[in-house]
């Protein structure tokens, strides 16, 4: 009788790096959203319920995160920006984030179910199931088209904070969803221009190593265009106040002028980064701007125009 | 990672063959200074996020039941 048996070294990895498992950055944004698409929704949940739902989602996004850096690892380790990385560093092993990633995906799916609802719960699994297989086992290496499709991944919690609120959809949550949608493109190729050699190395099909810089740039700034006026819908759409409006617009316009300076750039990748920096702080001043904009209506008796 | 071959006989060897009154020789693994503080602060996390997911419950059964808990169905 002979068998064989791997001896696996005790594991190294500590708290910090099971967090660092769960994209932090990336989960802050989709809390910030789902926080907003759960206080614009109408009616009424109770604060625990409102927090277990947040909760859910922010474990959920975790999962989705971890199972990425599973799956991703071999290509993580050739990437500056991902290379130190739990996986890539030998603190956890791929089959350790697979397996902590699962089961937060479970625990997270299934508590939001039982706590809140379950058509949160099942859009829930469906952003984990779409961002962990769709996006990262299949598109990410397949199609430079891979944030577009990917990107509704990041753009469902405004509606699953709706969903956990109202048991539904309607219009609003889908022009956030739309919002996010949009804007997901012009912030991950403005950050591929300058990552580009990163992505070749890597064999990942981004835009900038698939079809050029000045194809990357005008993708940007068709982007770009497309989402400037999609975020000011909400007013439009009699959802928000002329105040968001009017920000909504101020913003966006700066988006675009910084699209203009991406596209003409000729040398160097400062207007690139400029986009980068300046797309997250459009996000999240358009929804922080749409949570004031309900805020100020519920406490002054907001009147849409 | 190591490869062990034959653990039955590693086993038979190390636990079974030792005359009376003669410990077998480092059963087990030891782990060093850095594993033990690691595999702690997991155990920490684990026990932590297991009371916040216990207090979720109960908090998400309060509300869920309201002032109902006192008036049992006749």
């Amino acid at each position: 009788m002979s068998l064989t048996v791997a001896r696996v070294e005790p594991s190294i990895a500590g708290v910090g790096d099971y967090i660092e498992l769960m994209k932090p950055r990336v989960m802050s944004l989709v809390v910030f959203t789902a926080l907003v698409g759960l206080l614009v929704a109408p009616g009424h949940v109770h604060p625990v319920i409102a927090m277990t739902a947040l909760l859910c989602i922010a474990v959920g996004a975790g999962a989705a995160g971890a199972l990425n850096m599973a799956y991703d690892a071999d290509i993580d380790a050739l990437m500056t920006r991902t290379a130190g990385r739990p996986i890539p560093r030998g603190r956890i092993t791929a089959g350790e984030a697979a397996g902590f990633g699962m089961t937060l995906a479970a625990f997270s799916v299934v508590s939001l179910g039982l706590l809140v609802n379950w058509v949160a719960a099942v859009m829930l699994g469906f952003t984990i199931l779409f961002y962990a297989v769709i996006y990262t086992m299949w598109l990410k290496r397949a199609t430079p088209q891979n944030i577009v499709i990917g990107g509704a991944a990041g753009a469902l919690p405004p509606m699953i904070g709706w969903a956990a609120v109202t048991g539904g959809t309607a219009i609003e949550p889908i022009l956030l969803f739309l919002i996010i949608f949009f804007w997901t493109p012009p912030h991950f190729w403005a950050l591929s221009l300058y990552r580009a050699e990163d992505y070749a190395r890597a064999g990942v099909p981004m835009l900038p190593v698939v079809a050029g810089e000045q194809e990357t740039r005008r993708h940007i700034l068709i982007y770009t265009l497309l989402l400037a006026p999609l975020g000011v819908t909400p007013w439009l759409f009699g959802y928000a106040g002329p105040t968001y409006g009017i920000a909504a617009a101020a913003v966006g316009a700066i988006m675009i002028v910084l699209a203009l300076r991406v596209r003409a750039e000729r040398s160097g990748y400062a207007a690139s980064k400029q986009m980068f920096a300046f797309s997250i702080l459009y996000l999240f001043l358009l929804f922080a701007m749409l949570l004031v904009d309900r805020s100020s209506g519920l406490l002054f008796g907001h009147v849409a125009l | 990672m190591t490869m062990v071959s034959d653990p039955v006989d590693d086993f038979t060897k190390r636990f079974m063959s030792d005359p009376p009154g003669h410990s077998p020789a480092q059963p087990g693994v030891r782990l060093t200074e850095q594993q033990l503080r690691a595999r702690r602060s997991r155990s920490i996390a684990i026990a932590l996020a297991l009371g916040a997911f216990v207090i979720v419950i109960f908090l998400v059964t309060i509300v869920r039941l309201g002032g109902n808990v006192l008036t049992p169905p006749m």
